[in-house]
């Protein structure tokens, strides 16, 4: 009995400690331009206002930045997404030698600071004409998301058995036939998972976008915000309407995918 | 990359259960047009860059005189390591990684093993719980810096109130409260992570033996250290080991927290590398990410080593 209230105890209050900020920065966004900065701290809005939103819609091109991002999220995650499936399966289905140290280059792209690329990427695509472009961002993008999304992607091919593919090849289906048309469909919810994945890390990243993004007219959402704490005084009631509505969209995405993203991520950690 | 170094046509040793094909001509080229552009994409906009900035690490490369980019060999190396700040940056990122994993884990563990038996609602209470996962580091850091306010915070408040305080804190400000903050947001980062990543592992752990084992009377805190832990042995170590390459790399809650601040108090290695990069010292900056990459390539290659001989033990 003891072990099942501590259970519920600990459960429930690390609930609320998880929702905590979240509840807060709503409230916050909502709260009067006044009452933010005003003791006693108001825990529920005591004049419900929308003043903050229409603040950073007035004072920034927001929309633009949400338009852009939401362009590059999905065209860098969904381009990913497909290269990552063809690289996942090759991985999963064949053994050959050099296997060992691909996977090994991908891994170490995750201890790569993001910082050492900067200048060298930076001049790279100005050379292509493409710093502060939405296709130079995007084509970054898709080589960031690559090698994680393989390595969740394999465990996914790994637990479908070969007879699928190996029935349509036989039936006269090529190789490249016989994964979209066979295995494609039946991988659907781990393909959809992978890719939510790519779009909120594409969606999420900070300082390539800050760096390579510089005009109104093709920021992202994290060049935006960046902009909040460059400035002495932050305005914490237009950044939170800011927070709220960046956190949005990625947090229902993942709510949808939990099941399968953790399926795939398990799936591909267990192993190797 | 070598998937050039296909192997030629001769049948792959057979490994384990698994049946594999025997290899002609036609797989080598399935092979490599199916890695054709997963490679062409990583090795131009990843690799490439990041050799063109390793290489910067041995000139000194300041952006206000590109005119002159001279080879100094190991010289940023040294001036790195002679930086009165390189002592205090490197306990601050000691004390970073360990003391935000290790809180991370054991509450990650906790929750896992609170949610491990089905109960009613356990899917509602998951998807609750995931959501900091979808957030952006450097946005958790703007919400806790926010409710870390020194004037305005919420954290001060709730702490008065409780009385565990009798005025407010200038969390950030204070050269020993900053860390604290910065970690508090992290830990709360990354619990989610761990639980998840956990409770998938426990489901692996055999319920019988479970049983066997409480009917000859091993107690709660037995059962779990003797049965649980071995059996999700591997997914604890390889967690704790992304999630420390993780924390160890990414600059972005201190970045918004604090930016390093008070007086350096909260300067991590990354965070530190973003201030050289910022004064235009792609040299110095260079040469610390190489040094990152180094550190952190040696740590994985000893701590896969003992994983696997632990395993084999």
């Amino acid at each position: 009995m003891t072990a099942r209230v501590a259970r519920v105890t600990g459960l429930s209050l690390w609930l609320v400690i998880t929702l905590f900020p979240l509840y807060w920065v709503v409230v916050t966004s909502f709260k009067s331009p006044g009452s933010i900065n005003r003791w006693p701290l108001e825990y529920w809005p005591s004049e419900f206002s929308f003043g903050n939103y229409t603040e950073l819609f007035a004072t920034s091109a927001f929309g633009t930045f949400i338009g852009n991002s939401l362009v590059v999220a999905l065209v860098a995650g969904a381009t990913a997404t497909l290269i990552a499936l063809l690289s996942a399966y090759v991985l999963a289905r064949f053994e050959f030698r050099g296997k060992g140290a691909v996977l090994g280059a991908f891994l170490l792209t995750q201890m790569i600071p993001a910082f050492i690329a900067l200048g060298p990427l930076y001049a790279m695509l100005a050379d292509l004409g493409l710093v502060d472009t939405k296709p130079g961002l995007g084509l970054v993008y898709v080589a960031m998301c690559i090698p994680f999304s393989t390595v969740m992607l394999r465990g996914f091919f790994e637990n479908m058995p070969d007879a699928l593919e190996e029935a349509a090849m036989i039936d006269g289906c090529s190789r490249l036939g016989a994964l979209f048309r066979v295995l494609v469909p039946v991988m659907a919810p781990g393909i959809a998972a992978a890719f939510i994945f790519n779009f909120v890390n594409c969606w999420n990243e900070l300082f390539l976008s800050v760096v390579l993004m510089n005009s109104d007219a093709n920021k992202t959402i994290p060049a935006a915000l960046n902009g909040f704490i460059s400035t002495f005084n932050i305005a914490w009631g237009p950044m939170s309407a800011a927070a709220v509505l960046t956190v949005l969209p990625t947090m229902v995405l993942f709510a949808l995918a939990s099941r399968w993203i953790v399926e795939g991520l398990t799936a591909g950690s267990v192993k190797e | 990359m070598s998937a050039t170094a296909v192997r030629p046509p001769r049948a792959p040793a057979p490994r384990g259960p698994v049946r594999r094909r025997t290899f002609g001509r036609r797989q080598a080229l399935t092979i490599l047009g199916f890695f054709a552009p997963a490679i062409v994409f990583v090795c131009w906009f990843t690799y490439w860059p990041m050799l063109q900035g390793a290489q910067m690490a041995f000139r000194d490369w300041n952006l206000w005189d590109l005119t002159s980019t001279p080879w100094v060999g190991l010289g940023n190396f040294a001036t790195i390591l002679a930086d009165p700040v390189f002592p205090v940056v490197a306990g601050n990122t000691l004390v970073w990684v360990v003391g935000s994993i290790v809180p991370q884990l054991v509450i990650g563990f906790l929750v896992a093993l609170a949610l491990w038996r089905r109960f009613r609602f356990r899917g509602l209470y998951q998807a609750l719980i995931f959501y900091p996962w979808a957030v952006s580091g450097f946005l958790v850091g703007m919400l806790f810096r926010w409710m870390f306010n020194a004037e305005f915070g919420v954290v001060n408040d709730l702490l008065m109130k409780a009385g565990a305080i009798d005025a407010p804190l200038p969390w950030l400000a204070d050269p020993k409260l900053a860390m604290v903050a910065v970690i508090v947001a992290n830990v709360w980062y990354g619990v989610t992570f761990f639980a998840i990543m956990i409770l998938a592992a426990l489901q692996s752990v055999p319920e019988e033996v479970l049983e066997a084992a409480a009917i000859d009377g091993a107690g709660t805190v037995r059962r779990l250290f003797s049965i649980v832990v071995p059996y999700i042995w591997t997914t604890l170590a390889l967690t704790v080991l992304l999630r420390a390459i993780w924390t160890f790399n990414s600059p972005e809650i201190i970045y918004a927290m604090t930016n390093g601040g008070p007086a350096g108090r909260t300067h991590i290695i990354t965070t530190w590398m973003i201030e050289y990069t910022q004064q235009g010292s792609y040299g110095l900056a260079s040469a610390i990410g190489l040094a990152v990459m180094v550190v952190l390539f040696v740590f994985c290659a000893f701590y896969l080593m003992a994983m696997r001989r632990v395993n084999q033990r």
